[in-house]
């Protein structure tokens, strides 16, 4: 009784808001979804099945595809990028890591767009980067690097490593540092250590932060946009531009049911592995 | 009663005390005050200022980036809260359509009589019974004439020469996009039947492999900086292109522009009409008109205002020139109506082309 | 313990990385023809226009409080969520509804809080956006919550009700402390995302400028290509809270040791 009450405590607030503030207003905008677009973009209440079959045309899975490719890779990249550097914070004195983690996070209180355009002067033909090459004598032509997936790649990976150092941080920063100390007094290696002790216990990080990016990529629309210059589709202008451009919300509403589906599955099967590794890290 | 139905219990009474709260928040809107929304820096900025010390009418500005943004939020929260909206016209036509402006009332608009008689005969509201034009113009390719010879086609922006390949650029916003097929096909630009669409699609995605990108919003920094050498654009936008650089020129194809409109409406939902409509009438005034002419460098419908324009601004930006009557030869932009799903999914294909 | 060269040295490209394009975003703040993306000479015009720049200011004002407001809420809410949801037995019913802010696409929640708040006749501003927001930004501090409390040693919290510690000194006293770097990641995600969030805001905020976000603000400026005010803000509050950062990590080092 005592801990179903803490309990109600605990989650009442927070269920309750996403139950007000998510729950609710989705559940009203997925019933779109089985209503017919208006001629001129507003609901027509007429019953049908339509849009769901609109939707699984291949070519929107096509997209879902690309796009789950590059937030993949994007995800991949920021996760090798960040897994050491929080690594090192951790490992850094007491009193400075708070400070570090915050330089970490720093840059992202400019503006998502003036980053953005930040990186367009970077990777232009002109740009600062192509300048540097031609300069050091690396080419002789500048390279593309503008207006395509790496682009865009690029841009995902840099707006949201941040987030995946927070992530690897909040777990690595648990790690016993005396188990660390013993693994590494008994004579084990430092990549030894890093595998068999370190690694499974963060685990759960790597994962979190993960989530995160793939999930902030796979629905980003902006870097598409203006890094990929338009020419890549992802998950994310597509539902935008259903509901904005193209004002069918009905159809727009089911992808995004399919786009929900698909991810939570994703999400769950992640979960389960990530569980079952960090079970494993402890067993060993 | 088990334990179990305890969070539940608290979790509805949660969320209806909640909900009471929120209904609390509600309330009634100021009186003979108005809030306008366009876009950024596409005003005189004293004209708030002005008009209040005018009219005694208290007047808020709120931004939108795009048409589809301010039209996507008008229609789902009704329009509650604006009273006057700039937006391009084929999202006035289709607000006019869903029922969520209100009609103009002429007599209290008197500075209607500036506009060119031929900005009130428009194809989407004509006799501007819901929409008054505030900029219009056209769309065509701005380049750099030092670069290359003057286009005369869309196709040669749709399947470049060699040496333009990978220099230009296409509008994102997709009725434009498929303007541009449409033209070069010799088709209209509202035509969503199966064949047009398809025929335009095919085009669209070879030309994709000569893009360097889809760009509605840098366009003509891509050309001042070098990286493109054609872009497609709409005539003001390249005039801030020639603005930096006198090299870049804009010319219209020989198959032709539409002719693009951005209007003034006004909600139904406003609570203030009659002060709504003293603000459109301010804004055709012909100094709103000069200011838009002189500084954002786009046209107006304001005979009043472009019959007072300094001859030197036609001089350095000659599609400022352009004259009412050479306006109206193109087809406007019109609301797909059911042709939208099938003009959607052909945009997406050309968007996911690999 | 030390940090080996081989990671001092992937730190200090790391954080190379992450500032080389702030660098450049600075530099702009500079550029003389305001163009966003092309350099044509040194000039100090903007940072004069930006201080008579009323939206802008106001603007930036509006997004500091919706995000600190929404942060500190989304922290208490989402960490109290994250405990209860681990000190509880699995449910995945409960981790859909805590996964689904951050998949469910940002233009649907959009669009669905405002029909929802126009439903109920809601007055939009600040406060709507603030609400907004809290949505997603829970989903985020509860993930990284609950990462920090797998493998916590729940014993510990029966070893100190055993010792005779209230419920809530035990929360303060050993769960809060072990838990803390979580806390803090979640607050700096939350704060982060919510200062950069543009479509929600936009849609959820009341109409006029005293609900303009900067992030809306800044949507609406590019159409005419005018953002060196823009870059010269964001050089302003880069090098306000690097300065911060710093004096308060000299000024107080308990806060950082905690």
């Amino acid at each position: 009784m005592r801990n179903t009450l803490k309990s109600v405590i605990l989650l009442a607030p927070g269920l309750g808001w996403l139950a007000l503030f998510m729950v609710i207003p989705c559940a009203l905008i997925f019933t779109y979804a089985f209503f017919e677009r208006g001629v001129y973009g507003g609901i027509d209440y007429i019953f049908t099945f339509e849009n769901f079959q609109r939707a699984a045309d291949p070519l929107y899975l096509g997209i879902f595809l690309r796009s789950a490719k590059i937030a993949g890779l994007a995800t991949l990249f920021a996760i090798l990028l960040a897994y050491p550097a929080a690594y090192a914070i951790t490992r850094a004195p007491q009193r400075y890591q708070t400070a570090l983690l915050i330089f970490v996070i720093l840059p992202f209180w400019s503006n998502y767009l003036i980053r953005t355009y930040a990186w367009i002067v970077m990777l232009n033909r002109e740009g600062l980067i192509n300048q540097s090459l031609i300069g050091l004598g690396v080419t002789s032509e500048p390279l593309p690097l503008l207006y395509n997936n790496f682009a865009v790649i690029v841009g995902l990976v840099y707006n949201y490593t941040p987030f995946v150092v927070l992530a690897i941080y909040s777990s690595l920063n648990r790690i016993n540092r005396e188990t660390i100390e013993a693994s590494e007094d008994l004579g084990a290696p430092g990549f030894t250590t890093f595998r068999r002790v370190i690694l499974p216990q963060t685990i759960t990080g790597v994962a979190a932060g993960g989530v995160f990016v793939f999930v902030l990529s796979i629905g980003n629309f902006i870097t598409p946009d203006l890094l990929g210059g338009g020419r890549l589709q992802m998950v994310g202008n597509l539902i935008y531009d259903q509901f904005l451009s193209a004002r069918d919300w009905p159809f727009g509403a089911a992808l995004s049911m399919f786009l929900i589906a698909v991810m939570m599955a994703l999400l769950f099967t992640q979960a389960v592995l990530t569980n079952r590794a960090a079970g494993e890290g402890r067993a060993s | 009663m088990t334990t179990s139905d305890a969070p539940r219990r608290t979790f509805a009474r949660l969320t209806a005390s909640t909900a009471c709260a929120l209904a609390l928040l509600a309330g009634a809107a100021h009186a003979d005050k108005i809030v306008i929304s366009n876009w950024d820096g596409y005003m005189p900025p004293d004209l708030l200022e002005k008009f209040t010390a005018e009219t005694g009418i208290e007047a808020e500005l709120s931004v939108h980036a795009t048409n589809e943004e301010i039209m996507g939020k008008v229609v789902a929260g009704g329009g509650k809260g604006y009273d006057v909206l700039f937006v391009s016209s084929p999202f006035a036509e289709a607000l006019h359509n869903l029922g969520l402006v209100a009609d103009i009332d002429h007599a209290k608009v008197p500075n209607v009589a500036n506009l060119y008689p031929e900005a009130t005969e428009l194809a989407h509201d004509p006799g501007n019974a819901y929409s008054m034009p505030y900029a219009w113009g056209t769309t065509g390719l701005c380049y750099r004439a030092d670069r290359m010879e003057e286009p005369t086609s869309w196709m040669d922006l749709l399947a470049p020469a060699d040496d333009l390949k990978g220099k230009v650029t296409m509008l994102s916003t997709d009725r434009w996009l498929m303007g541009a097929a449409a033209l070069a096909l010799g088709k209209s630009l509202n035509d969503t039947s199966t064949g047009t669409l398809t025929e335009e699609e095919e085009l669209l995605i070879k030309a994709k492999k000569d893009l360097l990108a889809y760009d509605d919003s840098t366009f003509y920094l891509k050309l001042v900086s070098g990286e493109a050498t054609m872009v497609q654009a709409w005539d003001g936008w390249c005039n801030y292109g020639i603005a930096e650089n006198a090299e870049i020129k804009y010319t219209i194809p020989k198959e032709g522009s539409d002719l693009w409109v951005d209007t003034i409406v006004i909600t139904k939902a406003s609570e203030n009409k009659d002060a709504a409509m003293k603000f459109v009438d301010y804004v055709l005034g012909q100094d709103t008109g000069v200011w838009v002419a002189s500084n954002i460098l786009y046209k107006t419908p304001n005979k009043a205002a472009m019959e007072a324009l300094d001859p030197a601004l036609i001089e350095s930006f000659p599609n400022m020139g352009m004259k009412p009557e050479e306006l109206i030869k193109y087809e406007q932009l019109r609301d797909l109506g059911k042709g939208q799903k099938e003009f959607a999914r052909t945009v997406t294909q050309i968007m996911a082309a690999q | 313990m030390k940090m080996g060269a081989g990671l001092k040295l992937h730190l200090v490209l790391f954080y190379a990385f992450l500032y080389v394009p702030i660098l450049v975003l600075m530099a702009l703040s500079f550029n003389r023809a305001g163009l966003p993306t092309v350099w044509t000479g040194f000039s100090l015009e903007w940072y004069g226009k930006l201080f008579t720049a009323d939206p802008i200011i106001k603007a930036a004002r509006n997004t500091l409080i919706v995000a600190v407001i929404s942060t500190v809420l989304a922290t208490v809410i989402g960490t109290a969520l994250a405990v209860g949801v681990e000190t509880r037995r699995k449910s995945s019913a409960l981790d859909a509804v805590l996964f689904a802010p951050m998949i469910i696409p940002d233009i649907v929640l959009a669009i669905a809080l405002l029909s929802f708040y126009s439903f109920l006749n809601v007055t939009l501003g600040l406060h709507s956006i603030i609400l907004s927001h809290v949505v997603f930004n829970i989903a985020f501090v509860v993930a990284v919550v609950r990462t920090r409390m797998r493998n916590f040693d729940h014993s510990i919290l029966e070893a100190s009700a055993d010792l005779g510690a209230s419920e809530f000194t035990t929360f303060r006293r050993v769960l809060l402390p072990a838990i803390a770097p979580g806390v803090i990641a979640g607050a700096l995600l939350s704060f982060t995302l919510s200062v950069d969030e543009f479509i929600i805001a936009f849609f959820t905020a009341g109409p006029g400028s005293s609900s303009t976000t900067l992030p809306m603000q800044i949507y609406a400026m590019i159409r005419f290509g005018v953002t060196p005010e823009i870059n010269a803000m964001a050089t302003i509050v880069m090098l306000v809270s690097f300065t911060l950062v710093l004096v308060a990590q000299r000024a107080d080092k308990e806060v950082f040791t905690r």
